[in-house]
């Protein structure tokens, strides 16, 4: 178990490194930084007093080592835009976005859990039906499309909640509606199909065949196995809804991360954009590694294997 | 579902394919996307980027207001949306059958390297399938298209560099499994090359699970291209690309919300099409499931 879990590390370290290798990289793709920053029409002193300001007039790999090192330490740089430290803008956004990935996370499971198991009871009956017109429209609607739909329909025909802005919590009732409705057929899936796969096992059967009410047997005997894909599913959609708010954030205007990383793409704010991909990265590598290991525990035939 | 005991003998693909509502059905809507598509010049009624100031936002055929020479009203700029729509299923498409041309080519080489070398080559490239699956895609491929410059050239090269996962973990899987099949380890024995054994004899074998990832990333890359036109960083304007018509439509939302129901209704019969021919698909070449 221990020597599983300190594989997973392992790896996931590897992971962290490279992702941080990328992130930083993707500041070198327009070229010359300091010619992004300069904007297109920079004077060449201007870019070359950014240039040796900021610092890329040294090594990249150099750069690299003092970025990564500065990050350890929770220094993210400072924005071009602002002139005030990366980590304290984040800080100020980053709870918008946790609680609208959070949120939206657990109504989605709230949702797809138990239609996922309705729908496994009775394959092809009409919760079945149901289910699956629902994971079928919700994976075909984009998010953002249907975040203004619901600003059309309920905030400005019937004005039942705010249309944009999170100055109040009704602010969250649609983004958190429509992103949930985007993470939950997935979840519904998966759910569905293992539950399906579980109650055809021997197991299952012998245990109802001892006379064990319905209830019991579905909910002591087969959903501890039929949610173990679930588990590492929710990891990787709560990873997914974190980066995918970014274009509910810029629908609703809400300040979070994603907006912030928007807005400060547009004006070439580059230190920002990388410390957003750096940390929704790190986020999604820490949630799938958490996912993997708790698997390990529920399910100790893992641990052998990978 | 409707295997029943009269059955003989075991239908082909295509043959199953046509009694599968969701293929038939999904591959239609599809096929006639695409015509409208590849005649796009013949249908569109006007020219898409023709303005016309003083016919600005005309509503569409529903209302009082409506002109017959616009069938679905006008834009902002009084551009024909008929012929917008028409054009955009051309950006639509040409996008989602660029990047998978692109990001299949690699995960399909990397997941046959992967799956049949198997040792440090498949840890190499399942790292690599772990990075860029943490990698936020949105993100990325935003600021790599604003980075790059917003063209069509540079969306359809970001996302295809960015998208090559899923093909890489399930040509992967399939090659495992058929590199111990008798007939590949038979091509061994009489000194076939690798390449020859990699790209003629296993490939054509996973080409139905190839199929069903295809389908499912177009719809996947449909989604992804109108999120990053809306978001002002994909498909540039003037170019009739359905997501740029949502963000362009956002600002006279209050009072003609058609602007953005129009085109995102498009994006949703495209994308539903496409998800429904893929699970059909799947449901018939993949192993059995209820």
């Amino acid at each position: 178990m221990l020597a599983f879990i300190a594989k997973r590390l392992v790896v996931a370290f590897c992971v962290c490194v490279t992702v941080s290798a990328i992130s930083f990289a993707l500041m070198f793709l327009s070229g010359d930084p300091a010619i992004a920053i300069a904007g297109a029409g920079g004077r060449a002193q201007d870019a070359e007093a950014i240039r040796i300001a900021y610092g890329f007039d040294r090594p990249l790999i150099v750069q690299y080592l003092d970025w990564v090192g500065s990050a350890l330490t929770g220094d993210l740089g400072q924005s071009i835009y602002f002139n005030i430290p990366v980590s304290e803008i984040i800080g100020n956004r980053i709870s918008v976005t946790m609680w609208l990935g959070v949120l939206s996370f657990l109504l989605a499971l709230v949702v797809a859990v138990p239609l996922g198991i309705a729908a496994a009871l009775r394959p092809n009956g009409w919760i079945d039906r149901i289910a699956l017109v629902l994971a079928v429209t919700g994976q075909a609607i984009p998010s953002f499309w249907l975040g203004l739909m619901a600003i059309v329909v309920f905030g400005v025909w019937y004005g039942w909640v705010p249309i944009s802005g999170a100055k109040t919590w009704q602010g969250f009732i649609l983004p958190v509606i429509v992103l949930s409705y985007y993470a939950m057929p997935a979840m519904m899936r998966i759910t569905r199909s293992g539950m399906i796969d579980v109650l055809a096992t021997d197991y299952v059967r012998a245990a109802r065949a001892k006379g064990l009410p319905m209830r019991v047997v579905i909910f002591r005997h087969a959903l501890r196995n039929a949610v173990l894909p679930l588990v590492s599913l929710a990891a990787v959609q709560l990873g997914l809804l974190l980066s995918g708010s970014i274009v509910i954030e810029s629908v609703f205007a809400l300040n979070g991360l994603g907006r912030l990383a928007w807005e400060s793409l547009l004006r070439s704010d580059l230190p920002v954009v990388q410390a957003i991909i750096l940390i929704l990265s790190l986020l999604y590598v820490a949630l799938t590694t958490f996912a993997d290991i708790l698997n390990a525990v529920l399910d100790p035939r893992l641990r052998g294997a990978n | 579902m409707s295997d029943t005991s009269s059955e003989i003998r075991p239908a082909g693909v295509w043959q199953k394919a046509l009694r599968n509502t969701g293929v038939s059905i999904g591959g239609t809507i599809m096929l006639v996307i695409v015509l409208v598509a590849v005649f796009a010049p013949l249908l569109a009624p006007h020219d898409p980027l023709a303005q016309d100031l003083t016919k600005r936002l005309l509503p569409p055929f529903w209302h009082d207001r409506s002109v017959a020479e616009h069938l679905l009203g006008t834009d902002h700029l009084g551009r024909d949306y008929l012929s917008r729509m028409i054009y955009g299923a051309r950006v639509s498409l040409g996008v989602g059958l660029g990047v998978i041309i692109v990001s299949g080519a690699i995960g399909i080489t990397l997941g046959l390297l992967a799956g049949y070398f198997g040792g440090w080559v498949d840890m190499v490239i399942s790292f690599a399938i772990t990075t860029r699956l943490s990698l936020p895609i949105v993100l990325v491929a935003l600021a790599a298209v604003a980075l790059g410059g917003a063209s069509l050239v540079t969306l359809i090269t970001v996302l295809g560099l960015l998208l090559w996962d899923r093909f890489a973990v399930v040509s992967r899987a399939a090659t495992q499994s058929l590199r111990h099949q008798e007939f590949i380890m038979g091509l061994r024995a009489i000194g076939a090359s690798r390449a020859r054994i990699l790209f003629l004899e296993i490939l054509p074998n996973m080409r139905s699970m190839i199929l069903v990832v295809v389908t499912l990333e177009v719809a996947n890359v449909i989604l992804l291209e109108a999120a990053l036109s809306f978001l002002g960083l994909g498909v540039r304007p003037p170019t009739p690309s359905w997501g740029l018509m949502i963000s362009e439509g956002r600002e006279n939302i209050l009072f003609d919300p058609w602007l953005i129901a129009l085109p995102g209704s498009a994006l949703c019969l495209l994308v539903l099409a496409v998800n429904l021919f893929g699970d059909g698909m799947r449901d018939i070449t993949g192993p059995a499931r209820k």
